[in-house]
């Protein structure tokens, strides 16, 4: 049978962006999991991805997708000094509230705000965006990770500037700079493959 | 492609063995490793599967294009002429590039209180001349292509569609929608890492 289009079942689309648990339907067919070889479940890289419906589709290009979540976890897991994770964080919920990934929002102000415990602050970012007024250091994150994710890129030496007066060293900087231009990858992925969708409760 | 080719991040921001950039991006190896696997992957496949290395070039080259970053653009057009690319299809995704142009991200919310952050913005036809040179297949590629780069938060299952309808596998849609999303990566990895090489 020729490839089409999924159609997702009913569900309730996520309006505003929430540090809710989210669910991700699939637009397109993946992967069945009684249908992975041992070459797609490597690519997956953790074994419990295998319930996940869009690493079961990126697993359709497993090469693609093997190297690309390597790349995700040494970005935002190395902790070899540089930015702190939170700040790792921050960066990629910053890019997908700019972006408007909702579903990838989710996921990393919960992680931003696990690991700063700067809940109030998340909130802003996500309710006011990314102009909300979080402090001068996170303030100085955002506009790095905002100017990285426009097109054309609006990021400068100017930039390089201001994270080094909040206190940045050259490795923080790239961690900002990886963070930011990894969730470019990411929000593109999640937001043209599938839909979010409130997590069934009752 | 070995795997010992040439760093392709390294080289568009002019990283040399030793200098100060090149010390922070070996204290995060497996990003580094990988990001050029990512490329390796993408662009010189073991197996190209259904889309082909000369469309995979054609495909950067008209991402990279619309970013307006000159060096990145140019390897990227540079790969798709020695892919075996005609002078013809150079010159077809240079005009669908001058005509795609503009500046994101923009686009539409799910109706609700997010509308009031809607963004108008273009959807890009490729134009009659382009096409002609470019064929159908591509053309779709293209289309979609601009709406992952400027309007992602657009996308819809009718635009996967349109690339089915055009003669894209799953599969395939899944290695383009990787392409269009690993350069919106790389391209800012080079021009971020350029900055930070300029204040040195």
């Amino acid at each position: 049978m020729a490839d089409s289009v999924l159609t997702p079942p009913d569900h309730t689309a996520p309006l505003v962006f929430t540090r809710a648990q989210l669910e991700w339907l699939p637009w397109l067919e993946p992967l069945a999991v009684d249908a992975l070889t041992a070459r797609h479940v490597a690519s997956l890289v953790d074994a419990a991805r295998v319930k996940s419906p869009y690493f079961r589709l990126l697993a359709r290009d497993p090469d693609a997708l093997e190297a690309r979540t390597r790349t995700d976890k040494d970005i935002f897991y190395n902790p070899d000094a540089g930015l702190p994770r939170a700040e790792r964080e921050l960066a990629a919920a910053a890019t997908s509230r700019f972006n408007g990934c909702i579903y990838c929002a989710s996921v990393h102000s919960r992680l931003a705000a696990t690991y700063s415990q700067r809940d109030a602050d998340v909130e802003r970012l996500l309710g006011d965006g990314v102009t909300a007024d979080l402090g001068e250091r996170w303030n100085a994150i955002v506009a790095a990770s905002v100017a990285l994710a426009a097109t054309p890129i609006a990021f400068g030496p100017e930039l390089v500037d201001r994270l080094r007066r909040s206190g940045l060293d050259d490795l923080a900087i790239a961690d900002v700079i990886h963070a930011a231009s990894f969730f470019n990858w990411a929000n593109r992925l999640m937001l043209s493959l599938g839909e979010p969708t409130a997590t069934a409760s009752a | 492609m070995a795997a010992n080719d040439p760093d392709v991040i390294d080289v568009l921001v002019g990283i040399a063995a030793g200098s100060p950039l090149d010390a922070i991006r070996a204290r995060r190896p497996e990003a580094r490793t990988h990001a050029q696997a990512s490329y390796r992957a993408l662009f010189a496949p073991e197996a190209a599967g259904g889309v082909t290395t000369q469309e995979r070039f054609a495909v950067g080259c008209f991402v990279t294009g619309l970013h307006g970053e000159p060096a990145t653009a140019a390897f990227y057009a540079e790969r798709l002429a020695s892919s075996g690319g005609s002078s013809a299809l150079c010159q077809a995704v240079d005009a669908a590039i001058a005509e795609a142009r503009a500046h994101g991200p923009y686009g539409s919310y799910p109706a609700g209180p997010l509308s009031r952050e809607n963004t108008a913005g273009p959807v890009y036809r490729v134009g009659a001349l382009a096409r002609r040179t470019l064929g159908s297949r591509l053309a779709a590629a293209f289309e979609h292509m601009h709406l992952l780069v400027y309007h992602p938060r657009d996308a819809a299952p009718k635009a996967l569609q349109a690339l089915l309808d055009a003669g894209w596998t799953t599969t395939d849609i899944v290695t383009l929608s990787q392409i269009a999303a690993f350069l919106s990566f790389q391209i800012r990895v080079v021009a971020g890492l350029r900055a930070l090489a300029a204040r040195h």
